[in-house]
């Protein structure tokens, strides 16, 4: 009669001593560090589906609205979000510095590169602020308040010009459908600003693990997966950037 | 020798008593445990709003409640039933509880994460059942737009919210066992000497991290539009009611897959132990899950075949449709063959295999007249689609987790139950089922709406013999409540494999040691090895 | 113990000066009329970037087998995510605008 199982022992060597990081479930430190990459990307995979179920809205519209969508995309700042958009590069470059100076056991720039990744997602932040602030001040904001032509009116004043070509809409069908370009401005960025605030949250708790010096070069993982996360969140932009900012131009 | 059996000391039970030691475990038997709790209550709370729904119907005048109360409970019966109780319950109970063993490992993956993955189910039931408290939603599970986005005064957004919170629950157990399926196997235990169980909840798995994020989505877009007054399904602004319902069924339809695969492993499980038979075509069966989770996120678009999209995509879905049905075919094949010259029996779990059988044949056979584009314009939103889930999420899923439950229990108690009450439940459960539905088919056929109070007296004989089936089914569900917690004081001890069943579960103590193994197993043989396993350690009780 | 790959200081320089650069080329891009193509010439970029970022800044080209697997399923997911709602709408009047609905119509419950 044969038991199926043969019992092996589990534990090794009596010497290999343990890493406090070192989850007794897992054989081995690489193993669980395959296990925490593995699962990382599992949830960067839910994130691509949840954010891609608004390009989905946004491709449909973009075909039957196009006009729309160009001349509302004409309102947003070429230069805010290209200044974020760098920025965001930039805060990329910093985090995977912080994860290689992880990787180099040095403490000090881990911290360093960490904070700098912060600062520049705070300064994203920033711009957004100021972004959505003069979108509220011009009523672009869809819902009860928002007056397409408000802006219009108000730049005619000043004394600015946009250009413009011949449009298949009549005012009120850009009244109407502009509403939908800006409701998804609002969604799509507004759900990446919140990404963005979890990120940099994220980031104070790694940075305060690596001043506390709870990383070296053998395990350094949660740097690691926070840059993941912070990568990704990068990636979103940059394809929101062109298809928010850059419909047509000019 | 038979010695006396008795429950063995130490135990995953019995390491710690304190309710912090449930609250903070990370012991995935415990918190399946608490999952196994936590949607029995749910699954009540659902059926309260069956019994409304079935009570209303018994008279072909809408009598018992108006119309709007009505709209509130199949909106509620729905929601509670999909997201709280069928697409956690046997991944949560069962699939936590046993992957680990099934795969000589000591816990999942990521501990935490499960247990992180009850609160949030947690958090979710308690806004959805807040909503419900508050007067509910009235716009079906489905919250169509633009009646959901604009028109409708209910409770939506706690409802939604609720949903979306659930959501992330299923994300992360599909996530950790994934990464446990893949990573924590124990030596010798090849992808192909896994359990069918297993294959079945990774394919589950991959459903429930790719699909779910969309109707999370769905649900943001949904929130933002009534909350903020954002215009993207407001069709008087341009936007696309019908985007709504590609997005909700992108994740729906897989979703009906999250609820039936599980089963389906269950069902390999139990078939291969009381036939003593190696599953035939093995991998055929293993492969066929797979093959279901991919196909099921290609053929969504059969729900809105009479939704305004495109004959020339209707078409292209409904050839697709036909196509997941070979895999399910596949499965019942062999499961037939695997019964075919097999030393069957006929103990509970049995039953509710055979059980499944049956009813899932004629669900997933009603699914093809309904892939059918010629048929589901006479039928869509008629009682014969409420027919057909029902036997695939009741006589399908629900028998599943029910057989699971009585196969696993003497593994997850150390007890058994009565037999004969279980055998009589098992049988109650069947003929209350069959009473139930069957006339909802033929009532859906000759033309009642589904989601409608009242419907033509002539339709009174079928809705009656429905809603008295329903009174049987309900009986049915009661009684194991009743001899589980009998079980857990009373019942005879079980040991270790009662049933002489193969799979490493069964070769450890039951309940198991919170560490599972002694020492970390090294698998050598092949799964469902009955020429192996001898018959006289099989308990008969 | 683990041997992590660890990149060197230049290479990840030469990742972001390549981003800075091709984020100027999209901009750049957007000014040039190509009709149809502008478009596809932004995410032909935007997708661009993102591989720079996904092989090198997160480490994915010397990551697993089982890594680029789990990448790859996701992306095709979304791919037939937005591929298949298309098979509906394309095969409707899509380029045409819908019908014109009344502006004046109020759709507002509370």
């Amino acid at each position: 009669m044969s038991n199926a199982v043969a019992h092996a022992d589990g534990h090794a060597d009596a010497r290999h001593a343990h890493h406090p990081a070192h989850q007794h479930h897992f054989d081995t430190m690489a193993q669980q560090k395959e296990a925490a990459v593995i699962g990382m990307w599992l949830f960067l995979l839910t994130e691509i589906l949840f954010f891609g179920g608004l390009f989905v809205a946004y491709m449909i519209y973009r075909v039957w609205y196009f006009d729309a969508f160009a001349e509302a995309s004409r309102r947003l700042s070429l230069f805010w979000g290209g200044l974020n958009t760098a920025v965001l590069i930039g805060s990329s470059l910093t985090m995977a510095l912080a994860v290689r100076a992880a990787q180099t056991n040095n403490r000090k720039w881990t911290v360093n590169w960490l904070v700098l990744t912060m600062l520049l997602g705070c300064v994203f932040l920033g711009v957004k602020v100021i972004e959505y602030q003069d979108k509220f001040a011009n009523y672009e904001v869809p819902g009860e308040n928002y007056n397409w032509l408000y802006h219009e009116q108000h730049a005619a004043a000043a004394g600015e010009t946009t250009p413009h070509r011949e449009l298949s809409l009549t005012p009120s069908q850009l009244q109407n459908t502009t509403q939908i370009y800006f409701s998804l401005y609002f969604t799509m960025t507004g759900l990446h600003a919140l990404h963005m605030i979890i990120g940099v949250g994220l980031m104070m708790v790694i940075t305060w693990m690596a001043w506390k010096g709870r990383f070296d070069a053998q395990w350094y993982t949660p740097v690691e997966m926070s840059g993941l996360y912070w990568h990704f969140v990068d990636i979103v932009w940059i394809f929101l950037f062109p298809l928010l900012y850059l419909v047509e131009r000019p | 020798m038979l010695d006396k059996l008795k429950i063995p000391d130490e135990h995953y039970l019995h390491s710690g008593h304190s309710l912090r030691s449930w609250l903070l475990t990370k012991d995935h038997k415990r918190i399946a445990i608490m999952y196994l709790m936590s949607i029995s209550v749910m699954f009540f709370i659902g059926g309260m709003f069956a019994v409304g729904i079935r009570f209303e119907l018994a008279t072909p005048q809408g009598d018992f409640v108006t119309a709007d109360t009505y709209n509130k409970f199949f909106t509620m019966h729905g929601v509670i039933m999909v997201f709280f109780f069928l697409i956690p319950s046997i991944p949560a109970v069962l699939g936590n509880f046993l992957i680990p063993p099934m795969i000589g490992a000591k816990d999942l993956a990521f501990p935490r994460i499960n247990l992180l993955s009850l609160y949030i189910y947690w958090l979710g039931g308690a806004f959805t059942l807040a909503a419900m408290l508050m007067g509910g939603v009235d716009t079906g599970w489905t919250f169509y737009t633009p009646y959901s986005s604009a028109a409708s005064n209910t409770h939506i957004i706690p409802t939604a919210l609720g949903i979306f919170i659930a959501g992330f629950s299923s994300i992360l157990t599909g996530l950790n066992f994934i990464v446990t399926i893949h990573r924590m196997r124990a030596p010798g235990m090849t992808w192909f000497r896994l359990p069918l169980f297993v294959w079945a909840h990774y394919a589950t798995s991959l459903i429930q991290v790719l699909g779910t994020p969309v109707i999370a989505i769905t649900i943001v877009m949904l929130f933002v539009e009534r909350a903020f007054g954002f215009g993207i399904f407001d069709p008087t602004r341009g936007g696309d009611p019908v985007l709504f319902q590609h997005l909700f069924w992108f994740y729906s339809h897989p979703a009906v897959y999250i609820m039936i695969l599980p089963a389906m492993g269950v069902m390999s499980e139990l078939i291969s132990t009381f036939s003593r038979k190696i599953i035939f075509g093995y991998s055929f069966v293993a492969f066929s899950s797979l093959a279901i989770a991919v196909f099921g996120f290609i053929v969504w678009a059969h729900h809105m075949f009479v939704a305004g999209m495109s004959t020339y995509s209707a078409m292209v879905f409904s050839f697709l449709s036909f196509s997941v049905g070979i895999p399910s075919a596949v499965k019942t094949f062999n499961w037939s063959a695997t019964l075919y010259k097999g030393a069957v029996s006929f103990e509970t779990p049995m039953l509710y295999a055979y059980g499944f059988l049956g009813l899932f044949a004629i669900g997933g056979l009603t699914g093809l007249f309904l892939a059918t584009l010629g048929i589901d314009v006479h039928v869509h939103d008629t009682y014969f689609v409420v027919a057909h889930f029902h036997y695939i999420m009741v006589g399908g899923a629900i028998m599943g987790y029910l057989g699971g439950l009585h196969f696993w229990w003497p593994k997850m108690t150390g007890r058994m139950y009565s037999e004969f009450f279980s055998r009589v439940s098992a049988i109650t459960v069947f003929v209350g089922f069959n009473v139930t539905f069957f006339p909802q088919f033929v009532v859906g056929y000759l033309g009642m709406p589904r989601r409608y109070h009242s419907y033509p007296d002539e339709m009174q004989v079928l809705n009656v013999m429905s809603s008295a089936g329903a009174t049987v089914l309900a009986l049915g569900y009661v009684m194991p409540v009743l001899y589980f917690l009998y079980s857990l004081k009373w019942g005879k001890v079980a040991g270790p494999n009662p049933w002489g069943a193969s799979g490493l579960e069964w070769q450890t103590q039951s309940p198991p040691l919170t560490e599972n193994f002694s020492e970390v197993p090294v698998v050598t043989s092949e799964p469902y090895h009955y020429d192996d396993v001898v018959i006289k350690e099989k308990h008969r009780v | 113990m683990m041997s992590d790959h660890v990149s060197p200081l230049a290479l990840y320089l030469t990742i972001f000066g390549a981003l800075m650069v091709l984020t100027a080329v999209t901009v750049g891009a957007a000014y040039v009329d190509l009709g149809a193509f502008n478009f596809l010439v932004a995410i032909a970029i935007a997708c661009f970037k993102a591989s720079l970022v996904v092989w090198y800044f997160m480490h994915v080209k010397w990551q697993s087998q089982m890594t680029k697997l789990t990448l790859a399923t996701g992306l095709f997911t979304l791919a037939i995510l937005l591929g298949m709602s298309l098979i509906d709408y394309a095969s409707r009047n899509f380029t045409d605008m819908p019908r014109p609905v009344n502006p004046d119509a109020q759709m507002r419950a509370h």
